[in-house]
């Protein structure tokens, strides 16, 4: 798939984070104090945040596959195109 | 301010008809039901001389205002059938968008922030408005015929005709025709007449439309709230229209009572609520409803089309409804008009089928997303709309992610048959396929390219190079094109006044685009050459070349 994709990014697998601890403290930190629905409402904003900042759309559909697959087993099922 | 008079339903008389008497009668077209829809189809036929006969079950127009937003490519498609300035100028144009979270403005937008097009991107009229209009000129226009209180009861088909049974207050009788366009609404009895069903998705929401007379300051533009606090946790939009009417539509959820809520006692609070208790209006109409996104798998079936409602359903936010349906029936009446006379072959009609299926699933994919974000399904479409609402107050990436409904846009026909792909090179929107955009000119036909236009094909040439001979043999043709030249001292050319003619076609001198009779771009070239033109027009008509 990714050699279809010549041109385009691919999304990022390998460690990219310069100091994976400090972003995991930060990640939980910012939790910190909060009821479990406001987390839940910061984690989609985060999402959306990054999703923006990130752009690219088969980069984004391809973190959506990795993130369901992982839980599923199974891919996100085929959208109309 | 003061208040306008109310709009009259006018009464059209039932006459008996002559068959009743032994009188038979063959038509080439007849049209199922007096909407929009159906009187756009019967207008455009009858402006090109074909005898069209007008079935209706009722005797006036819609009783309450119902389909109200009519966007730019209506009020163009309304100009050519002779009814757009009415409609226009009865109209209450708007194009800003405001899109409220709670009691803050979270997003705005304006429709059309380019100038230099004849209409705006939509004007408000009750739907009453538009018929009537409709109904006045199609009565003007003799090939047409319009028969109040006639409803059709049956209908059969063989190959060659179609045959409906009408049902009048005087008995039932039966008429032939070649071709029947079912307008007939989002119920369509003629649909479920020939056992044809529409798939797609029912959404598990209702939604009161209350329509009120009410003299008020607020501008006109669309108000969009989420979660307001005179409705919390339902979404609210407000549109203004003539006569001091304004339509407010309330989110009300699956669990409402329908019959419970069209009641005033339940209406009244919900709209002081939002006006302030001291608020003075008068209720004109209220209904409550549920939508569905969902079409008929073809649009065509052998002497049967569809167009409208009948055809295609959407959720009303992107007002894609009444303004997708008369787009259909701009691409279905010169069409028939050249099957009927012979000049282009029945299959011309198919693409009537491909060509409206490809924009019923465009309106379908836009509305169902509106809905998915307006009624959201599940608690975690729900976080995510919350999200987007609560970014969108901080950040200008999230004003795009709301979802209030994308309003009404021509779908572009890429991948028509009819187009002759391009092999010279342009810039800009204008793909064969696309709807032609206005632009201001002087001409002989008006201040507008698109009075230029009209319902033929036209060659537009810029800058000459098109000559008097080639202009004549292309207008002589069986399928006759008018050559409009831009530029130049040719009698009848027109001027580039601002320059947006050039600018929004690429065009440079020698440059040619072809428009087809619904004034859709089918080809271009950057150099005129006769047997081009001839063989696009051929394509464009689905007739076989050798």
């Amino acid at each position: 798939m990714n050699e279809q994709r010549k041109g385009t990014t691919v999304l990022i697998t390998d460690a990219n984070i310069a100091a994976p601890d400090d972003f995991y403290e930060a990640l939980l930190h910012m939790h910190g104090d909060l009821t479990e629905a406001q987390s839940a409402l910061v984690n989609a904003r985060l999402i959306l945040l990054l999703a923006n900042h990130i752009g690219d759309m088969a980069v984004l559909r391809d973190a959506m596959q990795a993130a369901r697959a992982g839980v599923t087993g199974m891919p996100v099922e085929a959208r109309h195109a | 301010m003061t208040a306008t008079a109310a709009f009259t339903h006018p009464v059209y008389p039932y006459r008996r008809p002559p068959e009743l008497d032994g009188t038979a009668r063959h038509c080439g077209v007849m049209v199922v039901g007096a909407g929009p829809v159906g009187l756009t189809a019967a207008i455009d036929l009858a402006q090109r001389g074909i005898p069209v006969l007008v079935l209706d079950d009722d005797d006036t127009v819609s009783a309450g205002s119902r389909a109200i937003c009519y966007a730019k490519r209506t009020l163009e498609i309304l100009d050519r059938l002779g009814c757009g300035e009415a409609v226009a100028s009865k109209g209450v144009g708007w194009s800003v968008g405001k899109v409220y979270h709670g009691d803050r403005l979270a997003y705005q937008f304006d429709l059309l922030p380019e100038a230099g097009h004849r209409r705006p991107a939509f004007v408000n009229l009750q739907q009453y408005y538009l018929e009537a209009c409709l109904v006045q000129r199609a009565q003007v226009l003799a090939p047409a015929e319009l028969r109040w209180r006639h409803r059709v009861v049956g209908v059969t088909q063989t190959a060659d005709r179609a045959v409906v049974r009408v049902a009048t207050p005087d008995g039932e009788y039966d008429l032939s025709c070649d071709w029947l366009v079912v307008c007939d609404g989002a119920r369509s009895p003629v649909r479920h007449m020939l056992q044809l069903d529409t798939e797609g998705q029912v959404f598990h929401d209702r939604f009161l439309i209350a329509d009120i007379r009410m003299s008020s300051d607020f501008p006109a533009e669309r108000r969009f709230w989420f979660d307001p606090p005179f409705h919390p946790n339902q979404s609210v939009l407000l549109h203004r229209q003539p006569d001091d009417v304004w339509r407010v539509d309330f989110q009300l959820g699956w669990d409402a009572d329908p019959d419970e809520e069209k009641k005033p006692e339940r209406i009244l609070p919900r709209l002081h609520a939002m006006l302030g208790p001291d608020a003075s209006f008068e209720l004109e109409w209220a209904s409550v409803y549920t939508f569905q996104c969902r079409r008929m798998q073809k649009f065509r079936a052998g002497r049967v089309l569809f167009a409208g409602d009948a055809a295609h359903l959407v959720s009303p936010f992107g007002a894609r409804g009444a303004n997708s349906g008369v787009q259909d029936a701009d691409n279905l009446a010169w069409k028939l008009d050249l099957v009927l006379r012979g000049l282009a072959p029945a299959r011309l009609l198919d693409t009537y089928d491909t060509e409206r299926v490809v924009a019923a699933d465009d309106n379908i994919r836009n509305s169902t997303r509106s809905t998915d974000f307006i009624t959201p399904k599940s608690a975690v479409s729900r976080l995510f709309r919350d999200a987007v609402l609560g970014l969108a107050r901080e950040f200008p990436f999230a004003r795009r992610l709301v979802n209030s409904g994308r309003l009404s846009v021509p779908t572009v026909l890429l991948d028509s048959p009819l187009n002759t792909p391009d092999h010279d090179s342009f810039a800009g929107a204008m793909v064969p396929g696309t709807p032609a955009a206005d632009a201001p000119v002087t001409g002989p036909r008006g201040a507008w390219l698109l009075d230029h236009l009209g319902g033929g094909f036209v060659l537009l040439v810029m800058g000459g190079g098109v000559g008097h001979d080639d202009a004549s043999a292309l207008a002589g043709d069986a399928i006759p094109c008018q050559v409009v030249q831009v530029g130049g001292s040719a009698a009848g050319a027109l001027a580039d006044i601002a320059g947006l003619l050039t600018a929004r076609y690429d065009a440079a001198p020698g440059t040619c685009y072809l428009f087809r009779p619904d004034q859709h771009v089918c080809a271009r070239w950057r150099a005129f050459a006769l047997p081009q033109v001839r063989a696009a027009i051929a394509t464009a008509c689905a007739i076989e070349q050798v």
